[in-house]
């Protein structure tokens, strides 16, 4: 694909995003790595680290397959009550387009619904990523979950 | 009424000298809870404020807590780091609302009350009254309504305080052993903080710090390593209790090659089908310790854990916000100096720990099983008798003798 016109980058954007939170939400984890590059980034942090630029991160990936590790993790050796998640995702902003790699954000709300069904706000943030348009279908490059709280409940197993 | 005397008889009562039978009542009571905050926290012990690294220059403050109460860590105009309460000498309020900043005076937002960084008060508003009349009558003593300090003191990069004048020093609290592995861990060079987080627990505190103390969970629980094949109790290793009881730590050599006979007999999750990693780079470090230890977790009693695993370093403060609620404060740091090699290796290693850790996540769930669990049937109590009913430094690591420690300094503090 070539550089995109702002509509057409808008579009792209909410596309993938919409695509990504289903597969999440519908727990199709083995699907998710398939919406990065190889190599890319993948990072979990929340404000007030990214503000200190501080380089540590809840989960840091580099590869589509530290990605694959971590689905393996999460579904066959990590411990927790079993919980879903629903997304809900604002509309992509472009922040800029070089040629075929689109800057866009979008704020996110993670409600977590434990297997009793008690469901609780689990996360809030933005989503800061760089959309990589020059294959088949659009990848994330980059994919930055900055989360607007330090807290995290319990714990942080199925990606964001 | 009678019915309730009896129920509380029928509660388990503390054994003399048996640290191996915990009644449950002992993580949900709540009036035990209010005694825990008296008689631990402001206690004769040294609870872990923050990191020196936190505090770099003259005038920068950070605001946490002993137990349940609001403390600040101050390092004044003269570069002396003092400890107070985060509590205004007038009505109380809160002096610091932010967790951390940078100030030349205290100044409480309620009345304008202000401090001086050394604690004394300096500036009453309207002392002298609104245009000539009220004001504060002339007996009133600034001097007298300073900021109630707190002990501080400085550790190998750690800030710790204590309610208590007569708390021993450091060193001697904390014990030999601990002063070494604490030098080990954190006495390279000066601490670069790296990242915070805060995992929130739904459990008393004491079932975090035993789980930590408890090494005989970590590859039954944590099927991480276990399936890796890179951790398992028969390593080589041990478990150093201090003579207080209350601070330990568990150190092993990892060695990849070594076989598993002892775990496929013993009918437990974490034996299953070994797995290898896709990106094995996730495990990349880089030999900066020279002693062959890879794993390194030490608690110190009642609120602070060390976690050294290859280059992952984690300083954790435990903080009890209830009966049944617990923070678990995150610290990731590196060392001055590190080069961004190290500092991405360590950034890697990271995904072991914390909140979604893979060798950690699970801590932050099971303390809540618990929790739930005794609700309600709090006249039962759980055992802890792995490796016998001492308290002892040993050279394995099949034991429980460290969360028995836990209990001699606990019963110790309590009078029980």
């Amino acid at each position: 694909m070539s550089s995109p016109e702002p509509l057409q980058a808008k579009l792209l954007a909410d596309d993938l995003l919409a695509r990504y939170v289903r597969c999440l939400d519908d727990g199709d984890l083995d699907e998710w790595p398939g919406f990065f590059t190889d190599p890319c980034i993948y990072r979990v942090t929340h404000r007030a680290d990214d503000r200190a630029g501080y380089e540590n991160a809840l989960i840091f990936a580099d590869s589509r397959g530290m990605l694959r590790d971590r689905v393996n993790a999460v579904e066959n050796v990590s411990v927790y009550e079993p919980h879903g998640y629903r997304h809900i995702v604002g509309a992509s902003l472009v922040e800029q387009v070089n040629g075929t790699l689109i800057d866009a954000s979008a704020s996110f709300l993670v409600a977590r619904i434990m297997q009793d069904g008690e469901t609780s706000v689990f996360a809030t943030g933005v989503y800061r990523d760089r959309i990589d348009i020059s294959g088949d279908e659009p990848l994330f490059a980059e994919k930055v979950v900055i989360m607007d709280s330090e807290r995290v409940d319990t714990l942080l197993a199925i990606p964001l | 009424m009678e019915g309730f005397d009896l129920a509380l008889e029928a509660r388990p009562a503390w054994r003399d000298g048996d640290y191996s039978h915990i009644p449950f009542w002992v993580y949900s009571d709540t009036a035990n809870y209010e005694a825990e905050l008296r008689n631990i926290y402001k206690g004769p012990v040294w609870n872990y404020l923050c990191l020196t690294a936190e505090l770099p220059k003259n005038g920068g403050y950070k605001a946490t807590k002993i137990g349940e109460t609001p403390v600040l860590v101050v390092r004044g105009e003269d570069g002396v780091l003092r400890g107070f309460l985060n509590r205004c000498s007038h009505r109380g309020a809160l002096l610091c609302l932010e967790p951390r900043g940078s100030v030349k005076r205290l100044t409480c937002v309620y009345h304008a009350w202000s401090y001086d960084l050394e604690g004394n008060l300096k500036n009453v508003a309207f002392e002298d009254g609104a245009d000539g009349r009220g004001g504060m009558p002339d007996d009133f003593d600034k001097s007298r309504h300073g900021l109630r300090p707190i002990e501080v003191t400085e550790f190998c990069g750690l800030v710790f305080g204590s309610f208590d004048p007569k708390v021993p020093d450091i060193e001697t609290f904390l014990g030999p052993e601990s002063v070494r592995f604490i030098k080990r861990a954190l006495g390279k060079a000066p601490l670069k903080l790296i990242g915070r987080s805060t995992q929130v627990m739904h459990n008393n505190w004491k079932l975090y710090l035993e789980n930590v103390k408890d090494v005989y969970h970590a590859t039954i629980l944590h099927l991480f390593f276990t399936r890796f094949r890179l951790n398992r109790l028969g390593h080589e290793g041990g478990i150093i209790v201090s003579e207080s009881g209350g601070h330990h730590v568990s150190y092993s050599k990892m060695d990849a090659e070594r076989g598993n006979q002892d775990y496929a007999s013993q009918d437990i999750r974490s034996t299953g089908e070994g797995f290898s990693l896709n990106d094995p780079t996730l495990l990349d470090s880089i030999d900066e310790w020279e002693d062959g230890i890879t794993v390194q977790i030490q608690s110190v009693f009642p609120s602070l854990v060390i976690q050294v695993i290859q280059n992952s370093i984690a300083v954790r403060q435990i903080l009890p916000t209830a009966v049944d609620r617990t923070d678990l404060n995150w610290n990731f740091v590196g060392f001055e100096g590190d080069s961004e090699e190290m500092t991405r290796t360590r950034v890697k290693l990271n995904n072991l720990v914390g909140p979604s850790g893979y060798i950690s996540l699970e801590d932050g769930a099971i303390g809540g099983f618990v929790q739930r669990a005794i609700r309600g049937v709090e006249e039962d109590s759980g055992v802890v008798r792995m490796g016998g009913d001492d308290v002892a430094t040993v050279d394995y690591r099949a034991t429980e003798t460290s969360v028995r420690g836990f209990w001699k300094m606990y019963r110790g503090l309590m009078g029980v």
